[in-house]
């Protein structure tokens, strides 16, 4: 198999053509001494049959099945099945970036749409056409501040997503720039310490909300702080839980990022995730990535077009706002045709069975001998729990012996938090998974506190 | 512009899509879960549409698309080869589709191994000694590979200012290049378009950290001067970074890691027809040699060296230039890549890139009497031709751009490379048949006759799309980039 219609007769005509006796005469351009003298050593090739047969095989050495109980980012949500016919569509999956726009009127409207549903989202008045996941768009966010404010330090509260973290270390990590981490107080960023940590060299706070651990933070003052210093206010959400947040525009942001997965995408073993990034209007020009917008043809009927592209790299080289090209615009697509069939009710609904099904999920758990909240402040999306034996213990036993994944184990990410339990339910968990979820952790845990050599 | 076009137009209060079951408690009980002041007061304005018209409505805008199912689609550098089904296939079994990517490892063995063949795929076919599957596109693999070039020259002492790039390439290489927080020198260059190891020499000094080069380059010329080269770069203790946005036109024949160059990223959304999407996901690996590989991004995938054997996402790497992606990566298009590699074999690769290269030269040929062509030797996978000639017939490329989209073709890469004045950057694929590049060749020297004839009216192509050529200016002074 090799979807390659070029016969031999085919091949001897157009070498013919060319005016070259053979193949290999094509590789004259490469010196002979670098090209390969033996063929790569590949695994034989399979008929499309057996490869689907022995990738099934191999799909089912995962462990799936498992009731998910884990978030941190990215959720196990009901993907409705109009999407599914959508986005198997060719002329959506096949397309290439639309750089004539003619002939790509269905990706630019889509993107158009998708950038309108992320302003309505989070009330900013601009957003791209996306980044490649939550935590590379903060990173950007990041960078665009640095840009607008010609300053060289940062501030991050410890309680955006360790991930996000992470990738903003790394993407700063070739220019000199000073991240500072604002630790925790009960689990919200402690004001008291932005407050003392902003110089006039602090370019950007950037503020999760909900934050890791689930918790609602108090963006607004914090907000008030950089605003006041001269630098911006960059917040990281959740796109469910923004259906019942106060929106980030209204809290005082210059920047939102976030991850769009939760919006139709299976999880897929962390990717491919999906960016978003939307700015206040003064910002647009700074923003990284594409942009569609609404423009005439000569006729006057209305279409759409890539917009601003003297940001783009393209274009402007070095000087370019950001190296993007290729982003995550099917995974945009999805996102759009997710919020279409959902709908203003249906998101809303989704967010109120998130925070109705997490809030079950706690009271119950939290209500069990040794087990407790493990932070006293509000939460949605996702919480806490403090566990009686190592969390990262408690996860093994629930996966072998009651096939749930009970959540996440935040001594990875805190140390110090081994006994912290980060767990999520979406709509998709039922009373009975979230009843079973309880008394399986209730006896996970006395089980090893009864006999702990066991472990 | 009074018809309903966007889905928000055509939204009405009340209509339902998707139903989504009741929660067990009231929603202004839920809602108490959220302290007044933190709560949003409208809520937000999504779409209120029926499932059904959902469908009508995008199965209508998909249908306004040109893409590779449809039709040709020879967009240099860009690799637009037919995207298998049955890859599609096998990245959406429930299995990998429904994998949570923060549980334990041990739970995801099977994902855990299609990345690890991946990556020895990718070794074999590269000749590198490592690979990460970590970055998602191929701008974020050469950021990577520069983080990498930094930390090696800093665990040497100087992380070193300075990157060597050549005027043909891609504008993501400069822009990743300030992003690592280094300064983008640039290399002519020579009359046979490419790089002469002269020019090399005379731009490397001891600040210079490494020369980014892409092989076969924009102009699709193999870079035969390569040997001589990464001598010069490595005498003078730099780093030699490939591009491998072209690398379609290499499989089986030339190995990058085993002819100088140390670092090198591969777009599997070209080179192994993972499908494009309208502009993503793609997936940008990175291949290294074997000094370099304490540099890759954490975690990596390593194998446990006890009795089974078991693989590991390894976090332990102090070298590490660290993370760049939430998780591991664009895993969904890694099985789309194995599949296609597995689907092929070693000797189907090799074909791959010897129909490639025999396409974009039999192509060439067709077209080489009616258009201007810089540089006239053997091509690899693709060549540039300048519509200079036209231009003075009254014609730009843009124009001869917008007339093909007439003929159910997509145009190449105009204006790309650079150094080319009105280029075209064809690259046909191997997935074309004789048929199809000959119907596009014969229409492409029809649209040069028109210029003659009509230059005129090639300023107002395309007349047969779904819209007619768009105002850009408009776009960019009006900015209207959502529905209000």
């Amino acid at each position: 198999m090799s979807y390659i219609p070029n016969t031999d007769d085919d091949r001897r005509i157009m070498l013919e053509k060319i005016g070259v006796k053979n193949i290999e005469e094509l590789q004259k351009p490469i010196p002979s001494a670098i090209q390969m003298k033996s063929p790569l050593d590949l695994p034989a090739p399979l008929s499309e049959m057996e490869l689907l047969r022995e990738m099934e095989e191999i799909s089912l050495k995962n462990k799936t099945e498992l009731a998910i109980f884990a978030g941190g980012g990215v959720y196990d949500h009901f993907i409705p099945s109009a999407l599914g016919t959508i986005l198997s569509r060719p002329e959506f999956v096949t397309a290439y970036t639309p750089y004539q726009a003619e002939v790509a009127q269905g990706t630019l409207q889509v993107i158009y749409e998708f950038q309108t549903n992320i302003c309505r989202l989070t009330g900013m008045d601009a957003a791209n056409a996306s980044m490649y996941d939550g935590a590379s768009a903060a990173a950007e966010a990041v960078h665009l501040a640095l840009a607008h404010t010609r300053r060289t330090k940062i501030l991050i509260s410890d309680t955006v997503s360790p991930l996000y973290r992470d990738v903003i270390k790394t993407y700063l990590s070739g220019l000199n720039i000073e991240i500072v981490v604002i630790p925790h107080n009960h689990g919200v960023t402690d004001l008291e310490q932005v407050r003392s940590a902003i110089d006039d060299n602090t370019a950007a706070l950037l503020m999760a909300q909900p934050n890791f651990f689930g918790l609602i933070e108090d963006i607004e003052p914090a907000a008030d702080l950089i605003h006041k210093s001269g630098g911006l206010s960059i917040e990281a959400v959740d796109p469910i839980a923004a259906a019942l947040l106060k929106t980030p525009a209204i809290c005082g942001a210059d920047i939102v990022v976030g991850e769009g997965q939760p919006l139709g995408i299976p999880l897929n073993f962390g990717g491919p995730l999906l960016g978003f990034f939307a700015v206040k209007k003064e910002l647009i020009r700074l923003m990284p990535g594409r942009l569609a917008a609404r423009t005439i043809d000569e006729e006057g009927k209305p279409g759409f077009v890539l917009t601003l592209q003297t940001r783009e790299q393209h274009i402007r080289r070095e000087k370019a706002t950001s190296n993007i090209c290729t982003n995550q615009a099917l995974c945009a697509t999805t996102a759009t045709v997710y919020l279409a069939l959902l709908g203003k009710e249906g998101l809303k609904k989704v967010a109120l069975l998130c925070l109705d099904k997490t809030h079950r999920a706690a009271e119950k758990i939290a209500s069990l001998p040794g087990f407790s909240a493990y932070f006293p402040g509000d939460f949605v999306r996702e919480t806490v729990i403090r566990t009686p034996i190592p969390a990262s213990q408690l996860i093994e036993t629930m996966i072998d012996r009651y096939g749930i994944l009970a959540g996440i184990d935040l001594g990875r990410f805190y140390p110090g938090m081994e006994h912290g339990l980060l767990v999520a339910a979406t709509e998709k968990r039922t009373d009975a998974e979230i009843a079973a979820f309880a008394r399986a952790m209730q006896e996970a845990a006395s089980e090893a506190t009864l006999s702990p050599a066991k472990r | 512009m009074n018809k309903q076009i966007l889905i928000h137009e055509k939204s009405r209060a009340g209509r339902i899509g998707t139903p989504m079951p009741e929660p067990s408690r009231s929603e202004q009980e839920l809602l108490n879960f959220i302290p007044r002041k933190y709560r949003r007061d409208v809520d937000a304005p999504m779409p209120e549409v029926t499932e059904g018209e959902v469908m009508r409505h995008y199965i209508g805008l998909s249908v306004k698309n040109h893409h590779i199912d449809k039709g040709f689609y020879p967009l240099g550098s860009c690799t637009m080869k037919y995207n298998p089904k049955l890859n599609d296939r096998a990245a959406s079994l429930p299995g990998f589709a429904e994998q949570h990517p923060l549980a334990p490892c041990r739970t995801a063995a099977g994902s855990l191994q299609i990345m690890y063949e991946l990556e020895g795929y990718l070794k074999e076919i590269s000749g590198f000694d490592a690979v990460s599957l970590q970055p998602v596109a191929g701008a974020q693999g050469e950021f990577v590979g520069l983080l990498i070039i930094r930390a090696y020259h800093k665990d040497k002492g100087n992380p070193r200012r300075k990157i060597l790039i050549p005027d043909s390439a891609h504008g993501t290489n400069p822009a990743s290049v300030s992003l690592a927080g280094y300064k983008t020198v640039q290399i002519k260059s020579n009359d046979n378009g490419i790089i002469s190891p002269e020019a090399v020499a005379a731009a490397i000094d001891n600040e210079t950290a490494a020369l980014m080069l892409t092989n076969p380059n924009t102009l699709g010329l193999f870079e035969s001067n390569i040997v001589e080269v990464a001598r010069i770069v490595h005498d003078a203790g730099a780093l030699l970074y490939m591009d491998g946005a072209n690398l379609n036109a290499q499989l089986g024949i030339v190995q990058p890691g085993k002819i100088g160059f140390d670092i090198l990223h591969f777009n599997l959304h070209k080179t192994f027809s993972t499908p494009h999407g309208g502009g993503g996901p793609g997936a940008g690996a990175v291949g290294v040699v074997k000094r370099l590989e304490p540099y890759l991004p954490a975690p990596v995938l390593s194998k446990k060296t006890d009795e089974d054997n078991r693989l590991f996402l390894d976090y332990d790497r102090p070298k590490s230039i660290g993370r760049v992606h939430s998780f591991y990566g664009n895993f969904a298009n890694s099985i789309r890549a194995y599949a296609y590699i597995r689907t092929l074999g070693a000797k189907g690769l090799r074909e791959v890139s010897e129909n490639a290269i025999l396409n974009a030269n039999y192509l060439k040929e067709l077209l080489k009497e009616h258009f201007e062509m810089p540089y006239d030797s053997i091509c690899q996978h693709e060549f540039v031709l300048s519509c200079t000639r036209q231009k003075k017939q009254g014609a730009k490329a843009l124009d001869i751009a917008k007339r093909l989209l007439d003929f159910g073709f997509h145009a190449p890469t105009v204006y790309f490379p650079l150094i080319v004045p009105e280029a075209f950057m064809i690259e046909p694929t191997e997935t074309e048949s004789r048929e199809t590049l000959e119907a596009f060749a014969e229409t492409l020297i029809a649209i040069s006759a028109e210029v003659e004839s009509d230059a005129e009216k090639l300023h107002h192509a395309p007349f047969t799309t779904p819209v007619r050529r768009l105002d850009e200016v408009k776009a960019a002074r009006e900015l209207d980039i959502r529905y209000k």
